[in-house]
């Protein structure tokens, strides 16, 4: 079955439109910035996926060569995840500072307030 | 040999000088420094333009990993073009900064800006100067936190709102473009641009492909602020400090629509692109939509500042429309919109930031009679603002020229109806200002403030130097107009 | 002098008078001698240049390429020679008069109306000898936008209302509609420069040569075609040497004298006599002479009155124009000639009026002949010419173009120019009539009392020039002779 077979492709789509739906549709700040991390984990995983191969070992240099799942996602992700935690940083440190500012961190609250 | 680093020391200076800012932690002194930083970023870029400008590809492997297994750095006519933007507007707006920043934000956070400041440039210029596609990610991330930072710094608080919904925003269209990529790697298993663009062609037109399109047009339309996706910009311009709103005015969204031309014409490449999936058709229902939505609400606006940001989603869709036009020509006409819009646009919030500097206002109510309290200032705006409006002998004339033509050419009559409709538009919103500067009777806003902070010389020498650019490019147009057609030619394979 | 120099010095005098007058601001006396000075000097500068084109030179200048291919450049012709002398010769008698007139009605802020008289000057300069349509848009522009201020002048609620009228109208036309020609012109020919016989020569191009034709008598707005010609009664807000500027000086004579460039220079008016089917300038042209005379002929307000008749007489030219013939061209010519004159004493004598009495209506005009025997003989005189009675100047102008109709048997054209001749002679005979012949409301309004003397010095010269045209047409002729030479 394809569903199967594919199964972390799913999780993927499934993880992004819920992320992507808590984003959009969350009034809370906060909130809204899990659902970002969210998608962004579904697109951590479609990296990785892609670099997957059934049966595949670490890429470590050895006399035989064996079939190794490609090294080059995993790194690119490390990277995307550090930027993902900067962007979460920020953003936390912002949704602080529109408390301080506003007393809410209710998206139509301090649209009332603007 | 230094000069074979030139790539490399384009972006790695202002990175490794921001944290320099922090340090010195003085505000004349760290701005000083910045101002040098990025004056020997726009030395380097002039170098690296002339070189480019011999017809000369440059690259450079960084730490001597080749491509397309190292990141590589890929220097043609297109990158240096964008780079001589960027970096000059970086410089030339930093001559403002100093004055203006002290009226907008607490003293004691002057340096944080300057540090964010050169951040953002380095992402810019990473963008702009990398040929890995994963890459070009990073650096527009590096590029869009340090922007975020810089909107929320202003004193007004509506300014924190805004960048947390730019940065909702932006991360979402950064996110799309990281899927996009990750798509075309899986197909092709490579990252290197020029490699993508080698192999995508055995691919063909596949589901993923065309996946991986939908996802980066989503995303650097979320970027580059194309109508519809622009929800962010205004708030965005218009909360931030008068200087960040500049900075981000002229070179941020250019940046992203360098991006798309890149992607469209060299990634992807015309074959596919446009003439299999038709992006183009797409981009030109998006750029219309953006040239009538922004002007309208433009006139609508009191808030000068928030009427140039819609003005600048409308100059977006004149250039998006160049692009969308699918000929050299028109790539051309947007190319050299990109150019000369981004001298008017500056020119403009340069005098807003001296009329802000003066009188603590940007309401257009407020400022009733303020031509006769700043004759000077508002003179400028007023050359500025007939350059936007496309009046002959002027930088804003020349785009209009070669927008209209590329569209006669195509025989979209249409498009040139829009455009001038358009230009109709910008001289109601433009005027708008104007007539209430000039010919209403001052009001108690200005009246207060009798005795006047005198706007430094700094400031006027930025803007002076920026309107002049905005007569000299209407005026002697082979240096950006032969390069963005040498850059169209280039992109579109033909001989000069 | 070099030819190219005194081009170049034609098109700067007025600005070094800008200079002049700003230099002076604070001495008023001394303001208005500079301003007399830049256009005493300015005629002697296109006397110089007069005798040089009537010898048969062609001096050229080219100041910078914009776009390869594309230049801002001026090229001394005829027609523009034409132009240029008016202008100049008429931008002196005005600032005469305009000193009358402003220290008379004690006008505010002089200094800013006398700078950008003298731009406007400057740009119709530009425009009379601009070497191609690049050029001509430049300084089109320029002459709207400096002409802005003077427009809204008085700085009231109403003059701000007609001011974003004039520069909407002026604007939107040129912007939407001339710079799209142009470019198109550029687009089919690779050039935009104005040469003998025409540069929209492939007849290929029918329909773009057509639909241009079109767009370019539109797009000069300037030339007040119906229905873009609102922005003329809305701008009679200004102060009157500014309706003398507008009217007979500089902005509508640009936009007729850019329509006859444009049509015997970018195009070949034998190419368009065949591709036109229907000429449909010809006939909103006809149209318009008709209905902006009936609109004269209830209009009460004086000034209103005039700007309508203006609006007619523009469209003599064009309709002129339209005929294609290289008589009637030569008629449209002699009419922006005589048109300047006339209707600049028409306009001289309202603003006399309007000083002595400050009498703004027709109705109110019974017996001002008593008190004001000049200004209503100069009146005359300017009616006669509107109208096309000899000995005026107006005559002859009619002459030419009636030939040109009854030389390709256009009865549209005769039966307009005939039913306009009796319209022109009911709206302005009776205010003659009024002035000379009926009573005045009180025996005290008989005694002569003239407007001050710069005013009544202007309105005499420009009424005995009006006559002299007639007399002595020669010059015009001569001038005009390699023009229409190159015509046929």
């Amino acid at each position: 079955m394809d569903i199967v077979a594919h199964f972390n492709y799913w999780t993927v789509i499934i993880l992004m439109m819920i992320g992507l739906y808590i984003t959009i549709a969350q009034s809370n700040l906060i909130k809204k910035l899990i659902g970002i991390n969210i998608f962004q984990t579904s697109i951590f995983i479609l990296f990785i996926s892609l670099g997957k191969i059934s049966n595949g070992t670490a890429p470590i240099l050895t006399d035989t060569t064996l079939p190794y799942s490609a090294p080059l996602p995993h790194v690119l992700i490390l990277t995307a995840i550090v930027v993902g935690i900067a962007t979460t940083a920020l953003g936390l440190a912002l949704v602080i500072r529109i408390n301080k500012a506003f007393g809410t961190v209710e998206d139509n609250e301090i649209q009332q307030e603007l | 040999m230094p000069s074979t680093h030139l790539p490399l020391l384009q972006v790695v200076i202002p990175l490794l000088a921001a944290p320099i800012c922090i340090i010195l932690h003085e505000k004349t002194l760290t701005w000083l420094f910045t101002f040098l930083v990025t004056l020997t970023s726009f030395i380097i870029a002039c170098l690296l333009f002339q070189h480019a400008a011999q017809d000369q590809v440059l690259t450079y492997a960084i730490g001597g990993w080749a491509a397309p297994w190292g990141i590589e750095y890929y220097l043609d006519r297109l990158t240096a073009f964008m780079l001589v933007i960027i970096t000059g507007l970086a410089t030339f707006i930093i001559l403002a900064a100093k004055h203006s920043l002290e009226t907008e934000i607490a003293a004691d956070r002057a340096y944080l800006v300057y540090c964010a400041y050169l951040l953002n440039l380095t992402g810019l210029l990473g963008v702009l100067m990398t040929g890995d596609a994963f890459n070009i990610f990073v650096f527009i991330e590096i590029a869009s936190l340090s922007s975020y930072a810089l909107i929320s710094i202003s004193r007004d608080r509506r300014s924190l709102y805004a960048a947390f919904k730019y940065l909702i925003l932006g991360t979402l269209g950064a996110s799309f473009i990281l899927i996009a990529i990750g798509l075309l790697y899986a197909v092709t298993g490579t990252l290197n641009i020029l490699d993508l663009a080698e192999r995508l062609p055995e691919v063909g037109n596949s589901g993923t492909v065309f996946t991986a399109m939908v996802f980066f047009t989503i995303g650097i339309g979320l970027k580059a602020a194309i109508f519809p996706l622009h929800l962010w910009l205004p708030d965005a311009y218009s909360y931030s400090p008068s200087i960040v709103s500049t900075f981000l005015a002229g070179t941020s969204t250019k940046v992203f629509i360098y991006v798309l031309i890149r992607f469209i014409f060299t990634l992807f490449g015309i074959e596919l692109s446009l003439e299999q999936v038709g992006m183009n058709e797409l981009l030109m229902l998006m750029s219309i939509g953006a040239i009538l939505y922004g002007s309208f609400q433009a006139i609508k606006q009191d808030s000068i500042k928030r009427l140039l940001a819609f003005s600048s989603i409308a100059q977006i869709g004149y250039m998006i429309l160049g692009i969308s036009l699918a000929t050299a020509a028109g790539l051309a006409a947007g190319l050299i919109h990109v150019f000369n819009h981004a001298i008017i646009k500056v020119s403009l919030f340069l005098c807003l930031a001296n009329i802000i500097y003066y009188t603590n206002t940007d309401s257009i109510k407020q400022l009733a009679g303020i031509g006769r309290r700043m004759p000077l200032t508002m003179s400028l705006f007023t050359v500025a603002g007939l350059s936007l409006i496309g009046v002959p002998l002027t930088a804003g004339f020349i785009s209009k020229w070669f927008l209209i033509k590329a569209a006669m050419a195509n025989g979209y009559l249409a498009i040139v109806a829009v455009i001038v409709f358009s230009s109709i538009l910008a001289l109601v919103y433009i005027w708008k200002i104007i007539e209430v500067a000039y010919f209403h009777p001052e009001t108690e806003a200005v009246l207060q403030q009798t005795e006047q902070r005198q706007t430094p010389w700094l400031m006027y020498l930025s803007l002076f130097l920026f309107i002049g650019a905005c007569v000299y490019f209407g005026v002697q147009t082979h240096i950006n107009v032969g390069m963005a057609e040498a850059v169209a030619a280039d992109l579109f394979r033909l001989q000069p | 002098m070099s030819d190219s120099s005194l081009l170049l010095s034609a098109l700067l005098i007025p600005l070094i008078g800008v200079v002049l007058i700003l230099l002076t601001r604070s001495k008023s006396n001394l303001r208005e001698a500079a301003t007399l000075f830049s256009a005493a000097l300015l005629i002697i500068i296109v006397y110089q240049l007069l005798q040089r084109v009537l010898d048969g030179a062609k001096p050229e200048l080219t100041l910078f390429e914009i776009i390869p291919g594309l230049d801002v450049g001026f090229l001394l012709e005829p027609l523009g020679m034409l132009f240029a002398c008016i202008a100049s010769v008429l931008w002196l008698i005005n600032s005469i008069y305009s000193i009358g007139y402003m220290r008379g009605n004690k006008e505010t802020h002089q200094t800013r109306f006398y700078i950008c008289f003298a731009i406007a000057i400057a740009s119709t300069m530009g425009i009379a000898l601009s070497a191609n349509l690049l050029t001509l848009f430049i300084f089109y522009e320029t002459l709207t936008l400096s002409t802005y201020p003077l427009v809204t002048h008085k700085g009231n609620d109403e003059a701000k209302r007609s001011g974003r009228i004039y520069l909407g109208i002026l604007l939107t036309t040129s912007i939407c509609l001339l710079l799209p020609a142009i470019i198109w012109t550029h687009s089919l020919t690779g050039t935009t420069e104005f040469t003998v016989g025409g540069i929209l020569r492939d007849e290929s191009n029918r329909t773009a040569i057509v639909t241009l034709f079109l767009l370019f008598a539109y797009g000069i707005g300037k030339a007040a075609l119906m229905p873009v010609h609102k922005w003329l009664p809305a701008a009679m807000v200004a102060p009157t040497p500014v309706s003398a500027l507008l009217h007979a000086v500089a902005v509508v004579k640009a936009g007729v004298f850019s329509i006859v460039k444009i049509t015997t220079y970018i195009f070949s008016p034998t190419l368009l006599i065949e591709l036109l089917d229907i000429n449909l300038v010809l006939y909103i042209a006809g149209f318009t002479i008709i209905v902006a005379s009936l609109i004269a002929l209830k209009a009460d307000n004086l000034k209103r009155r005039l700007a309508y008749s203006t609006i007619s007489q523009l469209s003599y030219v064009v309709l002129a124009t339209a005929l294609l013939m290289p008589i009637s061209m030569l008629g449209a010519a002699l009419h922006i000639l005589a048109h300047a004159f006339g209707k600049i004493t028409l306009f001289f004598a309202a603003g006399s009026i309007y000083t002595a009495t400050h009498k703004k209506k027709v109705s109110e005009l019974n017996g001002i002949g008593y008190r004001m025997p000049i200004t209503m003989a100069a009146f005359a005189i300017g009616s006669l010419s509107m109208i096309g009675v000899p000995p005026t100047a107006g005559f002859l102008s009619k002459w030419y173009i009636l030939q040109g109709a009854f030389s390709i048997e256009s009865w549209f054209a005769i039966g307009v120019i005939i039913i306009s001749t009796l319209l022109n002679a009911g709206y302005f005979l009776p205010i003659v009539y009024a002035a000379f012949f009926k009573q005045p409301a009180t025996e005290s309004e008989k005694r002569f009392n003239e407007a001050p003397i710069p005013i009544v010095l202007a309105l005499s010269f420009t009424a005995i020039m009006t006559l002299v045209l007639f007399i002595y047409p020669d010059f015009a002729l001569r001038l005009l002779q390699p023009w229409v030479g190159g015509l046929s």
